[in-house]
């Protein structure tokens, strides 16, 4: 993927960002204004569709994103602060909407979606100067960021300009914490087992905070670690990105 | 049961009518790519089939039945089944406490007790060796029959120097294999092993608990 | 099988949650996945020759596919042509008879057996003991699993729920004169000494089949042990069974399955034994099978078939990748799902055949996060199939064996429900703005809140939305 520097991007909340971690979208966007870039954010949106889709509603799923489709009428990138929603608005809405008459519409709009930091990375070509306190962290790679938008490399190369940040990665990056949207409550038992493991994988770097790109993962994550009592804090990479630069 | 085959075979047509697969070429570049040189191909073969425990021995034309010969006596072999195209070349180099020649000349049926019991090594020829995956290539015949290289804990196998091949695909589209498959044809890529306790790597389950290659360089 | 259990409804999470309780099996898993999974990556380390074996592997496939019925023709023209002979069966059942047919006519009383899922999907086994023929299974794996009256837990390892102490006990507590030892080369060669008495009694040799090639009828088979050559070598009579999708076009559609099979399956180079079977016994040949006979089976394959989609489950090599790298599968265990076929394969694959009645769950016991679909061979897109099945569950499109079964009025409401309030800005905006006030006053005990507040905190509402964070900042909307 190449991509000009644009001087505007759409940019998509996504809900659960919108619901529980607003900081962390808001840190979103201020890190693509401070890149010199126009930001606009459709006051219309809501969902991607994604939990829907995967629990069999195709048309409603369908009705959601037609209602987000709507909304990204220029030709401006899309950058979303969650692989997964990227990957849903990517990979799956031309495949939501093959057929229909607005396959031409997804397909254009999936072609200009960007995950946050690909976008960061790849496009802008962001420059960090960290001013916070020394600190060992891991990350958090989410399965969709990973496997649907490609994003390995992108998010790790940001933390890695952070001068006072230590990363040390997890040795099981690539396994699933076990959030999966409705399976973490229609089979509980194994998403506990899971995030179970991410937990203890994640306490084996030492690090003080977990740093990820996806809410739904780090809403389990978290919520485990705090259950747990466990001393280690979760934060989606926007927000701590932003802390740390901003001083 | 042929309403089961006009049943299944009528529903896979009309599936296959209404929903054509569009199909992408098959690019065998992958495999026709693989190219080892002949010194490069032996070095590699062998070091494939070392890695799972096969044995090399070293030979030439004219020495390979009395290389054959002295491994066997040296361990302890007593007893060496063998078919009849080597069985001329083993009688001229046989000497007086080499292990006892045994031909396998009549059907597995009056054969069985002795071949599952009595028998410590086996001998064949080979169709030539593999670099790609560090195989054998065996095409049992009437005069080599299949058992020989299974049952015997002990096979000793003749690999020609000058018979190796890169890959599997490149020796069977060269030698058209497709015109003509004899009735079993096998890829032996070491002795008999097994991982089914605890992923634990244990060799000689069924089959032989030793290949020994006999390189028999021209 | 279809039989009186058909009806019933499996239970996965409760199977589940056992085999989550058992921390032994727990750690087999995690040992053994890990293992294969990084044997696997060392024979993939080329990039680019994993993306190119890859993508022939799934062109061979996929143009047997498109020829299946021709295809199926021609390797039965074939085999027929060079003696073996070739059986149809579209159920299971059919197969079984098949089976038990030919092994009455030749008055049979023992049988070996080498590893054959489809012989597993058939519950060949229980079925022939009941008709009084003794089959024992020859492959280490499945005569460990048989010996404890099991079922195996991963289709290429069959014992893998269980280590060495485990099966020295069972070895110990079921083999005649057996000693107690943990030495895994001696317990091999305990199995050794047992079966090779077996292979030279028996009958009849049964095998499954890794591919059936229509240009020249040969059936492929690959194995380590050397059971396999036994089963079809030894006993007069060798009866191959396999799914109606294991065929191939051409003889050199063969070495790229069989590479990628081996590679992905355990991390080999290539197996010990390739066994290439042609014909039987012919005239002047001293061993060899005097009757070999090919079962093909159905079973629910032809409608999977039916729809353009799902038909790429056929593509299927059995290699069993998708299983170790499942993280699902690593926690649970091959048995928790009671399926010949567990793991993301079997998630795709068993409810088709054996309905979404019974098997509705399998789809839903998988977060989707697509590491089987980075790893299949065949490119197989395991987790589109899974949503398909899920949409196919609760909103029947097609032929899908009991498609609509878990249509549900009340989870049908809360997702129309969720729909309206995400479709309509101003809907959203009433909806979202209060979930973010009142939201964090919803009980625990909400039935699903409950579950995941199990082992979690509640999720915490962030009290405004980045919507009126935006407005606020003065974010330009459009």
């Amino acid at each position: 993927m190449s991509q000009e520097r644009p001087s505007t991007v759409y940019y998509f909340g996504t809900c659960l960002i919108d619901l529980f971690y607003p900081e962390a979208g808001m840190a979103g966007i201020e890190l693509l204004q401070g890149q010199g870039v126009r930001v606009v954010f459709p006051q219309g949106q809501s969902c991607c569709g994604q939990p829907a889709y995967n629990s069999g509603y195709r048309d409603e799923a369908r009705k959601v994103a037609r209602a987000q489709l709507a909304l990204f009428t220029e030709d401006w990138p899309v950058v979303v602060p969650s692989g997964s929603c990227a990957g849903m608005m990517k990979k799956h809405w031309p495949e939501l909407f093959h057929g229909t008459p607005d396959q031409a519409r997804a397909e254009a709009v999936a072609g200009r979606v960007w995950e946050l930091t690909q976008f960061l990375v790849n496009v802008l070509d962001i420059r960090l100067e960290d001013k916070g306190e020394p600190l060992r962290i891991t990350w958090h790679a989410s399965c969709h960021a990973q496997r649907e938008m490609g994003v390995v490399d992108e998010p790790k190369a940001l933390l890695r300009q952070l001068r006072n940040v230590e990363l040390v990665e997890l040795a099981r990056e690539k396994e699933c914490c076990g959030f999966g949207g409705t399976f973490a409550v229609r089979h509980p038992e194994i998403s506990a087992a899971m995030v179970g493991d991410k937990i203890a994988d994640i306490e084996n770097t030492g690090a003080k905070a977990v740093v990820s790109g996806d809410c739904g993962c780090l809403l389990n994550i978290t919520g485990a670690l705090e259950a747990g009592k466990r001393p280690v804090r979760g934060q989606h990479i926007a927000q701590f990105l932003k802390e740390r630069t901003h001083g | 049961m042929s309403d089961a085959r006009t049943s299944i075979l009528t529903r896979l047509r009309a599936s296959r009518d209404a929903h054509p697969v569009t199909v992408p070429p098959s690019d065998f570049g992958v495999l026709a790519g693989m190219r080892w040189s002949p010194e490069e191909r032996l070095d590699r073969l062998r070091t494939m089939m070392e890695a799972v425990h096969t044995e090399f021995l070293d030979a030439t034309e004219a020495d390979w039945p009395a290389v054959v010969r002295d491994f066997l006596r040296a361990e302890g072999v007593k007893t060496l089944l063998h078919g009849t195209p080597i069985a001329a070349a083993l009688a001229a180099a046989w000497t007086p406490g080499a292990p006892e020649r045994i031909a396998y000349d009549q059907p597995v049926e009056g054969f069985k007790e002795r071949l599952f019991t009595g028998i410590d090594a086996g001998i064949t020829t080979t169709l030539g060796g593999i670099a790609h995956t560090g195989s054998l290539i065996l095409w049992p015949t009437p005069e080599e029959p299949r058992l020989m290289s299974l049952v015997p804990p002990v096979h000793v196998a003749l690999l020609r120097a000058d018979r190796l091949y890169d890959t599997f695909w490149q020796a069977m589209t060269e030698n058209r294999w497709s015109q003509g498959m004899p009735t079993n044809a096998l890829l032996v890529s070491g002795p008999s092993k097994t991982a089914d306790i605890e992923q634990t790597l244990a060799y000689g389950v069924h089959g032989p608990k030793r290949l020994i290659v006999v390189v028999v360089r021209v | 099988m279809v039989d009186a259990a058909a009806h019933t409804t499996i239970d996965f999470a409760k199977a589940s949650r056992t085999a989550l309780a058992d921390q032994q099996l727990r750690g087999n898993f995690r040992r053994a996945m890990d293992g294969l999974m990084s044997k696997r990556a060392v024979q993939f380390a080329d990039s680019r020759e994993w993306h190119a074996m890859r993508a022939l592997g799934a062109s061979v496939r996929l143009r047997a596919l498109s020829k299946l019925p021709e295809l199926l023709e021609k390797l039965e023209e074939n085999c027929t042509r060079n003696g073996i002979r070739v059986h149809w069966a579209s159920t299971t059942a059919e197969a079984n008879a098949i089976v038990l047919s030919i092994m009455q006519r030749v008055d049979t009383r023992l049988v070996v057996k080498g590893k054959s899922m489809v012989s597993e999907e058939m519950h060949l086994n229980a079925f022939l003991e009941e008709h009084g023929i003794e089959i024992l299974e020859s492959d280490l794996g499945e005569y460990i699993v048989q010996l404890d009256e099991a079922t195996p837990s991963h289709i290429i390892m069959p014992a893998i729920h269980m280590n060495t102490k485990q099966i020295a006990h069972l070895f110990r507590q079921k083999i005649k004169d057996a000693e107690y030892t943990e030495d895994v080369a001696r317990l091999t060669d305990l199995a050794r000494r047992v079966l090779r008495a077996k292979f030279a009694a028996a009958e009849v040799g049964v095998s499954g089949v890794n591919a059936a090639v229509a240009e020249t009828g040969t059936l492929c088979l690959v194995e380590n042990e050397g059971n396999g050559r036994m089963c079809t070598t030894v006993p007069p009579v060798h009866i191959a069974v396999m799914g109606l999708e294991k065929v191939v076009e051409r003889l050199e559609d063969v070495p790229p399955v069989i590479s990628l099979l081996t590679r992905s399956a355990t991390g080999q180079p290539i197996t010990t034994y390739v066994n290439m079977i042609t014909s039987p016994r012919k005239d002047g040949e001293r061993d060899g099978p005097r009757e070999v006979h090919l079962v093909i089976l159905d079973n629910g394959r032809s409608n999977v078939y039916a729809d353009a989609e799902l038909r790429d489950t056929l593509r299927c090599i059995r290699c069993g990748a998708c299983m170790n790298h499942c993280p699902v599968y690593t926690k649970v265990g091959g048995h928790a799902y009671e399926a010949p076929y567990p793991g993301p394969i079997g998630k795709i694959l068993v409810p088709q055949i054996e309905g979404l009645d019974r098997r509705g769950e399998m789809p839903h016991a998988c977060t989707m996060c697509n590491a089987c679909v980075e790893i299949c061979p065949v490119k197989i897109p395991i987790v589109g199939i899974m949503g398909r099945l899920r949409a196919e569950a609760v909103h029947p499109s097609s032929a899908v064996k009991d498609a609509g079964a878990r249509a549900s009025r009340t989870e049908a409401l809360v997702w129309k429900g969720w729909a309206a309030a995400n479709a309509s800005p101003l809907a959203y905006r009433i909806a979202s703005g209060l979930a973010a006030r009142l939201g964090n006053m919803a009980p625990s005990s909400l039935p699903l809140l409950k579950d995941w507040t199990n082992v979690r905190t509640k999720p915490r509402f962030a009290g405004r939305t980045l919507h009126e964070m935006a407005r606020e900042k003065g974010i330009a909307d459009v």
